[in-house]
């Protein structure tokens, strides 16, 4: 049977693949100044000057411009405060932020999604100051030495920190992205004898830590809540060797008539590097009932549930009750084309943010040497096979073979991919859904049950080992 | 966008529950054959392979005294499970002939006649140990990690 609304087929892929205005400008001041946190801030340098002075020249028109005129002077001659760092990064952060609403524009021109109003909700900033302070402080050394001046002397700086501040809520989203950092600059050391430096994406996570270090930064202010019906889309999962994090992206349907509204739900937590693949979901399930509800290919009602003006629901499984069956795919044919996205809170514009829910079909999939690519009338878009979750039945193959998916629209290294979330394949010519993330809340799939079994005799020597060792 | 480093592989931690590449040494805590309430923690460091292994109450372990003991040869497999042997191979600086495995690291090393190394290293290792260990007892959140969206998952293993 064909539905009579394809929302998907009127994404238009031709515009994904145009250039869009202004991008490439802005990520060569961005270049610049990353190249100059490569050498370090500690004193004088061509690279130093030239990084400054583009960066500065960028947002020379903007309401930042004397600060971060001043901060890249200082800079420059080997003389910046923690205060002209934070000056730094926030240049850095606007000028990413302005890709971002480029970007974003076009996803949305692409789509033919309408977004929602923005609301000028201000933090609260009530964060424990000292803490985010000594953060500040290790983020200075670190660009005062640069990249290649990274030892195990200067990254160890982070452990004490991080450990101190992990066990505050209001600080886990500043800690989290600190360890996640400061373990891959300790697996990197010496600096000296890298040979290839991830320039962009360490002058990225260099930028976001210290902006979390300004009080309030971090904080989410919560603008309304959530009472209608819940429609799951999929899960995407994201994790570093000490953390994890579900986002289950969904359609929102208020109880009271509004229109639909694409929402996120997320559920973290800190973790051993030895707790993998299955074992990340076992942490995950306790806390979040949607899990087994994606699982399950159930909707939810929610009750007064907390959301942000990013559209992201605070979580908490008393404000939400398992409903009916829904199948993600009719969700993504017809409820998605009509939903609104929610604009993104100001400091968190980066095109790495960028994850517009899409729904393909009619596509042409092929297996090239760069990759899997779908062909959309006529106009090719990469799909990024790699961020499925191992600990689930989705396959770069299914993927492959598959004649429907609902995905993740991204930027990734200059150009649009999609990140499948789930596909339709044909099996003996009726649709068969498989989802990335449908082992979130159990599974009795055989590969599965292994998976699990693993993972629970991994967390049961751990935590056998820590309630003997842990506490004496 | 791509991660520096790929998750850990899965592997049994009965045996070894905690093994890094840090630190300039594979050092790791290994799990005693014969006390449940004791561990060795073991270290071989990265260039001269000077080896240490001592009890977490700093007891000097009686195999260790003229070349690796059975707890620093079973800290080298597990690595490997959990890296694989490239990474332990690059991160100790060890030359072997053909493809590295954990046996052809081990031989490579002890071939090298590696000298006893300090066993003062024993405690941060434990507290490290300890540190990973207390990651089990923090609560999980459900407000947004809009960090998390750069350590995206990879289907590449270590």
């Amino acid at each position: 049977m064909v539905p009579a609304d394809q929302g998907g087929g009127l994404m238009r892929t031709d515009l994904l693949a145009e250039t869009v205005d202004g991008v490439d400008e802005a990520m060569a001041a961005v270049d610049a100044f990353d190249k100059a946190l490569v050498v370090g801030l500690l004193r004088p340098h061509a690279v130093l000057t030239t990084g400054l002075t583009e960066l500065a020249g960028a947002v020379a028109g903007t309401p930042l411009a004397a600060r971060v005129a001043e901060a890249a002077e200082k800079a420059a001659a080997g003389a910046a405060s923690e205060d002209h760092f934070v000056a730094l990064a926030a240049a850095r952060t606007a000028l990413v932020g302005s890709v971002h609403d480029a970007l974003t524009a076009r996803v949305e021109e692409a789509t033919g999604r309408a977004r929602a109003e923005e609301s000028g909700a201000a933090p609260a900033g009530r964060q424990a100051g000292n803490l985010l302070a000594a953060a500040r402080s290790w983020l200075s050394d670190l660009a005062r030495g640069g990249w290649q001046g990274i030892d195990h002397e200067v990254v160890s700086g982070a452990a004490p920190v991080v450990s101190a501040m992990l066990p505050d809520p209001e600080l886990r989203r500043a800690a989290t992205v600190l360890d996640g950092f400061a373990a891959e600059l300790a697996a990197c050391c010496p600096g000296s004898t890298l040979e290839r430096v991830p320039v962009r994406r360490w002058a990225d996570l260099w930028s976001r830590a210290m902006i979390l270090t300004v009080p309030g930064a971090a904080d989410v202010p919560v603008t309304g809540t959530a009472t209608g019906r819940l429609l799951p889309l999929g899960v995407d999962v994201q994790e570093h060797a000490t953390a994890v994090q579900a986002q289950v992206h969904a359609v929102f349907e208020p109880a009271d008539g509004a229109a639909p509204r694409l929402v996120r739900a997320s559920v973290s937590v800190p973790k051993p590097d030895t707790v993998v693949g299955a074992g990340l979901w076992q942490l995950l399930r306790p806390h979040m009932s949607l899990l087994a509800a994606v699982s399950e290919g159930r909707s939810m009602d929610l009750t007064d549930m907390p959301l942000t003006a990013g559209g992201d629901l605070v979580w908490s499984d008393e404000r939400a009750r398992t409903g009916k069956p829904a199948d993600a795919f009719a969700t993504a044919r017809v409820a998605m084309s009509t939903a609104t996205a929610a604009a993104t809170a100001p400091l968190d514009r980066h095109p790495a943010r960028i994850a517009a829910p899409v729904f393909l079909e009619g596509y042409d999939a092929q297996q090239g040497d760069e990759g899997l690519t779908f062909t959309l009338a006529g106009h090719g878009l990469a799909v990024d096979t790699d961020r499925i979750p191992a600990a689930g039945p989705l396959t770069p193959e299914a993927v492959a073979a598959s004649v429907a998916c609902i995905g993740l629209l991204r930027w990734d290294a200059g150009a649009f991919t999609v990140q499948p979330l789930a596909v339709e394949t044909l099996v003996r010519k009726k649709p068969a859904a498989i989802h990335a993330g449908a082992w979130a809340g159990g599974t009795s799939d055989k590969a599965g049950v292994k998976a699990e079994k693993a993972a629970t005799d991994a967390g049961a020597v751990l935590r056998e080992r820590a309630g003997r060792l842990l506490r004496k | 966008m791509a991660r520096v480093i790929p998750p850990a592989r899965p592997r049994k931690l009965a045996k070894v529950p905690f093994v890094e590449l840090a630190d300039g040494r594979l050092q790791g805590v290994v799990s005693s054959g014969s006390d449940i309430e004791r561990v060795y923690v073991s270290s071989v460091g990265a260039g001269t392979f000077a080896y240490a292994c001592s009890t977490n109450n700093n007891r000097p372990c009686g195999g260790a005294r003229g070349g690796f003991c059975n707890h620093i040869r079973t800290l080298v497999n597990e690595a490997v499970l959990q890296y694989g042997a490239e990474r332990v191979a690059r991160y100790l600086r060890v030359e072997t002939e053909g493809e590295p495995s954990a046996q052809t690291l081990t031989t490579s090393m002890t071939g090298a006649r590696p000298p006893r190394g300090d066993t003062a290293a024993a405690a941060p290792v434990f507290s490290r140990f300890l540190r990973h260990l207390a990651y089990l007892e923090l609560a999980p959140t459900t407000g947004p990690l809009p960090e998390m969206q750069w350590f995206p998952p990879t289907r590449a293993v270590a």
